[in-house]
């Protein structure tokens, strides 16, 4: 059985409000998805971006390999190719993920994107921060915040066709 | 080239199922027609109470050049192929060097060629120099002129070498043809193990050293799903695994030669080295069997296993004395007796010399249908006449029917439109 | 993956599922092989033992550099074959190999079954297949796979004809299972003397004539041809007509139609079995093949990495053994 959280008006507005958070840095921006779900998000927010007038560079990670679970929870039999068309040194780059929780998956991300090149500056914009951070790590910018039990998990849903569908729920994996 | 008509004879053509009185028109060196002839011809070879069928194909003659032409050569053997009615033979490779390599199969289709009597058909070496280690590169030597493979004289002995041979062959649809002897059952010996060995004191090759060796290829030869030929199959335990796989369903053929079912091993009395020969000649039952074999059809080609031998090797005494007799002369003659007595009709006899052999070895000869290439023998079946060594056309001499009467002559040869033997003498 | 994997001996143990899991992850490995830095901490502090029984640079340096872009501590053994093949010195190998408990051991062997064999003696240890005897090599085969996935269209429908040597290819009995599993056809090209009994058992072509069986072929596959056991053997007379009779030329490929594309599991013998300029010709997809071989041994090195500390697996020793009770118990 699965909660709603935030619906797709909300989720909306969400990346909106982080699409205009991001462009107070500057218009030459360097996006980063985190597979899957931070890919979407990140989609969505070039999409915002662009449409303000942004030049957006775009890339995305699969941190599969990097993970520090490996030996509890297999490979993933989803992995898919990261893709880096941009040269990540010398620029800020802004990792995108749905939703940030015990901070492992940025941490993952961080090893990752250093294996491309030297960044200037590596910030995070989020869709959901739920907090429970397991490691040192913050969110530059986050479209929501919804404090969850240790026992669910909260995922943003974007099975629909469109954005129009998309919403975040949450639901109880452990008593 | 000259138009000839062959007139009045008793035409018997196997492949085309034909046998009957006709006249047979040749023109440009080819069978123009069959039927009644009219019109003028520039030549006319009255053919009545002859029996006219396609030249003879003797699959198993041993000429002996390149290395030992003081026994014979292309020119000698083809002289004595026509003499005895044969329009097309199949040389076996053990020459010196031998026919193992596509140069020397070339060499000796040229030479056939230039002599011009005889077409001259190699077959080529199973393994290098007869060694039975190493096969040859059969493809390389069909594409030389190559139509099926031996190492006859000698045995393909290995059965890991024969199994292979027999594969790789018949990848390609290549034919392997055997000569069945377990050396380490014949070796030393002379002639047929026996009562004729016992009484004359000497080494006998025993029967079972040829039937082992062919039930060893015949389960081969399944496994492999390869033809396999038995060259001169001489005893009756070989013609019974012959007569049994073919009942099988496998791909086994077998040929006889004429003195495995005209003579025993009783000729040898006397130390008689000119009939000695590989595999030996054998007992009354093995002969018997033989011809029961050509009677069923179990044996479908006979074939001379002409093996001429200069006097100073069949001089010597038995022991010593090389294996083999001539008999490309002797082939129609002597094979007459099986119609003679019999167990072949006239058309079924011939086919064994002409049909038969071309289809084993897809050979476009054989037959008389219009459009061939006119080689024709025609031999009459009731003349009598006597066998005489000193007037044989072959070099050699090496034969035990000198001196008997023989019943059947080849009275003329036509080779390719070209009237090349008749009454006696070669005429080009 | 659905059902995690202990040990890779063979394409035979896996299902469809497994073997796309595998190819997809290879496609990830790929990409990660382009980058500056071609390193990830999967397999830190994992070690991967190369044991090789057979003289082999290209597949035991594509497994180190493997292991190495993973993070992974790789030893290469290699190990002479001639006390092996009389059984003694590989039991005292699996035993000696026990005592440094590796996580991973890659094994290659002239043996076929060496695998299953020493994976009795390392119940902790993941093994994988490198080639055994001619057995199987799994790792050729998905390699090729990822090969025909991202490089030629796919391989669901095609015609792989695979020529050569069939009889003592474990490449090509790798590849026929792989056919049944994922719904490619193989059409094998050799002569009779190169055929091992029964191949048609595994529902596959089988052909004698090179030049008939172009005609629809999507891939053709070149067999290396060893040149002492053909002639040795009577296999074959001579390389010369070895390659007249079997070798891919520019005519033959051109008979082959326009999308054909060559492989070669390596090493080549240019001239022999293929000729140079077919090798290095635009449809050859040999330098992708080798490219993909690492790829696809890091997928394999991390999917068994993934789950392999479960030390209550039992050994194929002690699971054979379990199914013989069952079996007895069924028929009591």
């Amino acid at each position: 059985m699965a909660d709603l959280i935030y619906d797709s008006a909300a989720v909306h507005a969400a990346v909106g409000r982080m699409a205009e958070a991001i462009q107070d840095h500057g218009n030459d921006v360097a996006l980063i998805g985190i597979e899957r779900g931070g890919a979407r998000v990140a989609d969505a927010v070039q999409q915002r971006l662009e449409a303000a007038g942004c030049a957006v560079a775009r890339g995305n990670l699969d941190i599969s390999f990097y993970r520090d679970d490996l030996d509890t929870i297999g490979a993933n039999p989803e992995v898919r190719p990261s893709h880096m068309p941009f040269d990540v040194s010398g620029r800020t780059v802004w990792l995108v993920d749905d939703v940030l929780y015990t901070g492992r998956t940025i941490r993952a991300a961080l090893g990752e994107i250093f294996d491309y090149g030297r960044p200037d500056c590596v910030r995070l914009a989020v869709l959901l921060d739920r907090g429970g951070r397991e490691v040192p790590v913050a969110a530059d910018v986050a479209g929501l915040m919804h404090a969850a039990d240790p026992g669910c998990s909260v995922k943003l849903v974007t099975d629909g066709a469109g954005e129009d569908e998309w919403h975040i729920e949450q639901r109880r994996v452990r008593p | 080239m000259t138009t000839l008509l062959i007139k009045g004879g008793r035409v018997i053509d196997p492949a085309n199922g034909l046998d009957e009185v006709a006249d047979v028109l040749i023109a440009e060196g080819r069978v123009a027609a069959i039927g009644s002839g009219k019109g003028k011809t520039e030549a006319e070879i009255d053919a009545s109470g002859m029996i006219v069928c396609p030249g003879l194909i003797d699959m198993h003659v041993h000429l002996r050049e390149p290395g030992q032409e003081w026994k014979e050569d292309i020119e000698s053997g083809s002289r004595a192929a026509v003499a005895g009615g044969v329009t097309s033979m199949c040389c076996m490779p053990n020459t010196q060097p031998r026919l193992d390599h596509a140069g020397v199969l070339r060499q000796v289709i040229e030479r056939a060629r230039q002599v011009g009597l005889c077409d001259v058909h190699p077959i080529g070496a199973v393994s290098r120099n007869l060694d039975g280690k190493e096969l040859t590169e059969m493809r390389e030597l069909v594409r030389a002129g190559a139509v099926a493979f031996s190492d006859d004289g000698r045995p393909i002995w290995h059965s890991g070498v024969m199994r292979k041979a027999l594969e790789y062959a018949s990848t390609f649809g290549f034919l392997v043809i055997q000569h069945a002897e377990d050396l380490q059952l014949t070796g030393g010996g002379c002639i047929n193990e026996g009562r004729i060995s016992t009484q004359l004191g000497v080494n006998g090759m025993p029967d079972v050293g040829e039937d082992d060796m062919i039930s060893r290829d015949i389960m081969l030869a399944k496994l492999a799903d390869a033809n396999y030929h038995v060259a001169h199959i001489s005893t009756r335990g070989a013609v019974d695994l012959v007569r049994r796989a073919q009942a099988e369903g496998l791909k086994v053929t077998a040929e006889a030669a004429p003195h495995h079912f005209a003579l025993t091993e009783e000729e040898v009395l006397g130390y008689n080295a000119d009939a000695k020969m590989s595999p030996p000649l054998r007992t009354e039952e093995d002969r018997l069997a033989v011809i029961e074999g050509l009677r069923d059809g179990t044996i479908s080609v006979i074939a001379s296993d002409h093996a001429p031998h200069h006097e100073d090797d069949k001089r010597c005494g038995l022991s010593c004395a090389a294996f083999g007799i001539v008999g490309l002369e002797s082939m129609l003659p002597v094979s007459l007796d099986l119609e003679r007595g019999g167990v072949l009709g006239m058309p079924e006899l011939i086919a064994t010399m002409t049909s038969n052999p071309a289809s084993l070895l897809k050979l476009d000869a054989g037959t008389l249908s219009e459009g061939a290439v006119a080689d024709v023998c025609i031999f009459n079946p009731d003349e009598k006449w006597t066998l005489d060594r000193n007037a044989l056309f072959s070099k050699s001499r090496n034969t035990p029917w000198h001196g008997r009467e023989m019943t059947g002559r080849v009275l003329h040869t036509i080779k390719g439109g070209r009237h090349v033997f008749g009454k006696g003498e070669i005429l080009v | 993956m659905s059902q995690p994997l202990q040990h890779l001996f063979g394409i035979g143990q896996l299902s469809r599922d497994q073997i796309e899991t595998l190819i997809g992850m290879g496609e990830s490995f790929v990409e990660l092989s382009r980058r500056p830095i071609k390193k990830a901490p999967t397999l830190r502090g994992k070690t991967v033992i190369n044991l090789f029984f057979e003289n082999s640079t290209r597949t035991r340096t594509s497994f180190e550099i493997a292991g190495k872009r993973l993070s992974a501590d790789v030893i290469n053994i290699s190990a002479s074959t001639s006390a092996t093949s009389k059984g003694e010195s590989l039991l005292d190998t699996g035993e000696t190999l026990a005592a440094m408990q590796p996580h991973v051991l890659v094994i290659r062997h002239s043996l076929a079954g060496t695998c299953e064999f020493l994976a009795d003696f390392l119940p902790h240890t993941s093994i994988i297949n490198a080639g055994d005897g001619a057995h199987e090599h799994p790792t050729q085969v998905l390699t090729d796979l990822l090969t025909l996935k991202t490089q030629a269209g796919g391989y669901a429908g095609k015609t792989v004809t695979i020529v050569g040597d069939i009889a003592h290819s474990r490449v090509a009995r790798s590849h026929l299972l792989a056919a049944q599993k994922l719904g490619y056809k193989v059409r094998l090209v050799a002569p009779k003397t190169l055929l091992p009994s029964h191949i048609e058992q595994y529902g596959c072509e089988v052909m004698y004539d090179f030049d008939a069986a172009l005609p629809g072929s999507d891939v053709l596959y070149m067999l290396r041809v060893q040149t002492e056991r053909l002639t040795d053997n009577c296999s074959f007379p001579s390389i010369r007509e070895y390659h007249e009779a079997y070798g891919l030329n520019r005519n033959r490929l051109a008979m082959a139609g326009e999308d054909c594309v060559v492989m070669h599991p390596g090493p080549m013998n240019r001239g022999v079995e293929i000729a140079s300029d077919v090798a290095d010709s635009a449809r050859s997809r040999i330098l992708d093949q080798v490219e993909h071989g690492v790829a696809i041994r890091m997928a394999v090195l991390t999917a068994l990495c993934g789950a392999s500390a479960e030390v209550d697996k039992p050994s194929p020793k002690q699971a054979r053994a379990a199914a013989a009770m069952q079996a007895q118990g069924k028929l009591l």
